[in-house]
């Protein structure tokens, strides 16, 4: 029999280089993004609109359209999420209701974005008639994230200890109030981080957008929830796929946007929930 | 005068017979010390005086305990549980402040004004023997206090809702000698307004607690007595063995 | 607010509470039931076995030849490739994170492995087009370096936090009991770890490798920038090729509403959807039966 010894070295450098071999490009990825997006970031890239056909100008309203479907994404997604989260963690017993919501969310969680972009051309464009719109984009990517925000809040509501709750229904308090004084206050941080993460999610997709709002250039901003709007995911793939010529600056530029807030978004969430685990009062 | 009268009481969780066939009376005004050994059902029983034991999807009961002659089932369960309050075996502070947790009870049912609630909350730190260690720092987390100090704020909290009945579950399974006998004390001069039901695993501090004491086995009440009685001469075996601690 | 009030305003809320509660189930039978609005009128011009085995798609042609054997083809071709990168590279991280890595490198390669899972796909199709796609032009020396293998690649890549996470906390959860029982017997680390802690996550790593797959099914942006949308049967994995999902996001915006084309890429969409439906619900499967 071959050294045991031996063969664990082999096995853990193969272990370590296969890690590597993951964490290497992503760094590398970060890396060549802000070395060769940074340049083109300047205050006008930023706040001026696409001009020449988007091979100069600036990328703004790309960056607002992006802005106002996330918005409108968690307006939609948060309030039901949450509540779908609160029956999940309080009121729901074991059985097979509720092991039908769970396989229901894991199953949102998995279905292909471009399945959502067909769905939400199906319902909303066409069925409830809001047109190609932020309407219909940020309902799409709502319910798109809706598994996220169940998900994280969910584990955020369980993780309030048990007794707390006995505590204030042995005083007399109903459920409802129990739930909204006391559960509820104490998983904000971890709803907070879901929601966040979810945002982020919301910002960086592309397919659930190309049917439902994007448009490649729009003559003005948006000014309704009915109208469409450019969006920075959308607007990265135009430019690096259809339209010729474009200063490779502006692409990494635009890449290096979009990368910059998720990446942002990512960061807060992450800040949140680590502060949150050190102060817990209990 | 019969505060809680208990008819045939049996409990199950699941499959599991947890009470079998409890019948006595609890009267007002007194303390009433249960003892017995872990598992005997003494924790079911009073929270079975306060619905608690709704809590669990397995909970089953049949027979009928009353309050001031009327089915706890058929009266509202949030009022219930102001009339029967509950101090448990851990201190469990709220995440609040001291103010706020004893305030929290007279907040739900609607008291929104800032100087009735004071003055219940000072009312109730004081019948815990609780409010001149805290009365200046009223609004620091509850959880600064010693197990000792959470404990009385827990009795306060649940005085502040101004209940008839107050249940003691094993409440100081967790504390110091000191802080014990504080909580004793504590105990003994509230039985003037209140009814209480202590449960305890300390035979000691039930004979030094408790007017009658219940001793519960398996399930089943054994004997019911007059505390002085019951130690000294009680009438079944098991009881006897017990107390001088045999088993358990 | 008396008292009767609050109760009616509780009932309320409470009732919504559990409206909201469904309503994960209510948005998946929705979502079906309008792929198939869509999509099953297709089956009025053609049959379904046609057009899941029909071998040419050129939907612009009259008429419409709609056979999707070369998009499911050049799906699995993507896919495969990118399992047989990810698996065992993924799995090898996540052994390597949770056993090997110490702890402080630890959180900075699981930082790492978060920050993968971030950054959109757009980015990386992206970032496949402009470094991996020349590359594999020249180390191959191809007429494109948009290829299946590219996108396999850069699929791998997409599926690896997944995989990496899901595995992670498949080892972590081995009873320490079985590890320590092990090593006590002598052996060594890696021998634990081979003949011990794997068998024993294998449930939960299977899931991983599933629930990465289910994501590389259905990604869309990335094959698009790189895999070259060429919809026809691949004779190797060093040609062009085209998705299921790249063809629907891609002929969409051209597709002609209540036309054959626009139901086929919904019939596609049915297909799609039952596959991650299958693919979730079996990998949710074994993430629970160990539990």
């Amino acid at each position: 029999m071959r050294n045991p010894h031996r063969t664990q070295k082999i096995a853990f450098f193969l272990l370590f280089m296969a890690t590597l071999l993951i964490v290497v490009p992503v760094g590398l990825i970060v890396v060549i993004i802000i070395q060769k997006g940074l340049p083109a970031i300047n205050w006008q890239f930023l706040t001026d609109i696409p001009r020449q056909g988007m091979r100069a100008g600036g990328i703004f309203p790309a960056i607002l359209g992006t802005i106002y479907l996330v918005t409108g994404a968690i307006i939609f997604a948060l309030p039901i999420g949450l509540f779908a989260a609160i029956y999940l963690s309080e009121y729901s017993k074991d059985n097979i209701l509720n092991r039908l919501i769970r396989l229901a969310i894991v199953n949102l969680a998995g279905v292909p974005s471009v399945v959502y972009g067909l769905f939400g051309l199906a319902i909303f464009v066409i069925f409830f008639k809001f047109g190609a719109s932020i309407l219909s984009g940020s309902l799409t990517l709502g319910i798109m994230i809706l598994p996220i925000i169940i998900t994280s809040s969910r584990e955020a509501l369980e993780s309030v200890p048990q007794s707390f709750r006995e505590v204030s229904l042995s005083l007399g308090a109903s459920k409802w109030q129990t739930i909204r004084h006391i559960v509820l206050p104490n998983a904000i941080p971890g709803i907070l981080t879901g929601t966040i993460l979810g945002l982020g999610r919301a910002a960086g997709e592309t397919a659930p957008i190309l049917f439902t709002v994007a448009a490649f250039y729009l003559p003005q901003l948006p000014k309704s929830i009915f109208d469409q709007a450019m969006a920075l995911p959308y607007h990265l793939y135009v430019i690096s796929t259809q339209v010729p010529n474009v200063d490779e600056k502006i692409r990494y530029g635009t890449a290096f946007v979009l990368l910059a807030l998720v990446l942002f978004m990512n960061l807060v969430a992450i800040i949140i929930r680590y502060k949150f685990r050190k102060k817990k009062k209990w | 005068m019969v505060k809680f009268n208990i008819k045939d009481l049996n409990v199950w969780f699941g499959a599991a017979h947890v009470l079998k066939g409890v019948e006595m009376d609890i009267l007002a005004h007194e303390i009433l010390s249960v003892i017995g050994p872990s598992n005997s059902g003494k924790t079911t029983f009073i929270r079975t005086l306060n619905r608690m034991n709704d809590l669990n999807s397995n909970f089953r009961m049949e027979g009928i305990v009353g309050l001031d002659k009327e089915d706890v089932k058929a009266i509202d369960v949030e009022a219930l549980r102001r009339r029967v309050g509950m101090v448990f075996a851990l201190p469990l502070p709220l995440p609040l402040s001291i103010f706020e947790n004893v305030a929290y009870g007279i907040r739900m049912y609607g008291e929104n004004d800032k100087k009735k609630i004071a003055v219940k909350v000072e009312e109730a730190l004081k019948q815990g023997y609780l409010w001149e260690e805290v009365k200046d720092r009223l609004s620091e987390s509850a959880f600064k206090l010693s197990g000792g100090q959470q404990q009385r704020l827990c009795i306060a909290r649940t005085l502040a809702v101004e209940p008839e009945v107050i249940l003691f579950d094993e409440p100081c399974s967790g504390l110091d000698p000191i802080s014990t006998a504080k909580v004793e004390d504590a105990m003994v001069e509230l039985k003037e307004k209140y009814t209480i039901v202590l449960v305890t695993n300390n035979v000691k501090q039930a004979a030094r607690v408790g007017d009658r004491t219940a001793f519960f086995l398996s399930g089943e009440l054994i004997e019911l007595d007059n505390t002085d009685r019951l130690f000294t001469a009680p009438h079944d075996k098991r009881t006897d063995g017990y107390i001088r601690g045999k088993f358990g | 607010m008396t008292g009767s009030m609050r109760k009616i305003k509780e009932f309320i809320v409470e009732k919504l509470i559990l409206i909201c509660g469904a309503a994960s189930i209510f948005f998946v039978v929705l979502i079906f039931l309008f792929l198939l609005k869509e999509g099953l009128a297709l089956f009025n011009i053609e049959s379904p076995l046609k057009f899941l085995f029909g071998k040419s798609w050129y939907p612009i042609s009259e008429p419409p030849k709609l056979g999707i054997f070369p998009l499911i083809l050049g799906s699995l071709m993507v896919t495969a490739g990118a399992a047989i990168i990810s698996i065992p590279i993924g799995v090898g991280c996540a052994i390597y994170i949770a056993e090997i890595a110490p702890a402080k490198t630890k959180e900075v390669l699981k930082a790492g492995i978060e920050l993968l899972a971030a950054i959109p796909s757009v980015v990386l199709g992206f970032i496949g087009m402009v470094t991996l796609v020349p590359l594999v032009k020249t180390v191959f020396h191809l007429p494109t370096g948009l290829t299946a293998l590219s996108g396999s690649i850069m699929l791998a890549f997409m599926a690896m936090p997944t995989i990496v996470s899901i595995a992670e906390d498949a080892l972590y959860s081995v009873p320490k009991t079985y590890k320590e029982g092990a090593l006590a017997l002598g052996a060594t680390h890696w021998q634990t770890i081979w003949r011990v802690m794997l068998p024993a996550a294998s449930s939960g790593i299977l899931a991983a490798v599933m629930l990465g797959i289910g994501r590389v099914i259905g990604e869309t942006m990335a094959v698009m920038m790189i895999t070259g949308n060429a919809a026809v049967i691949p004779q190797s994995i060093l040609v062009p090729v085209r998705t299921l999902t790249a063809t629907i996001a891609a002929e969409m915006g051209e597709a002609v509403v209540g036309s054959e084309h626009y139901f086929a890429l919904f019939a596609i969409g049915i297909v799609l959807f039952i596959i991650s439906f299958a693919i979730n619900a079996t990998a949710d499967l074994f993430l629970h039966k160990r539990q």
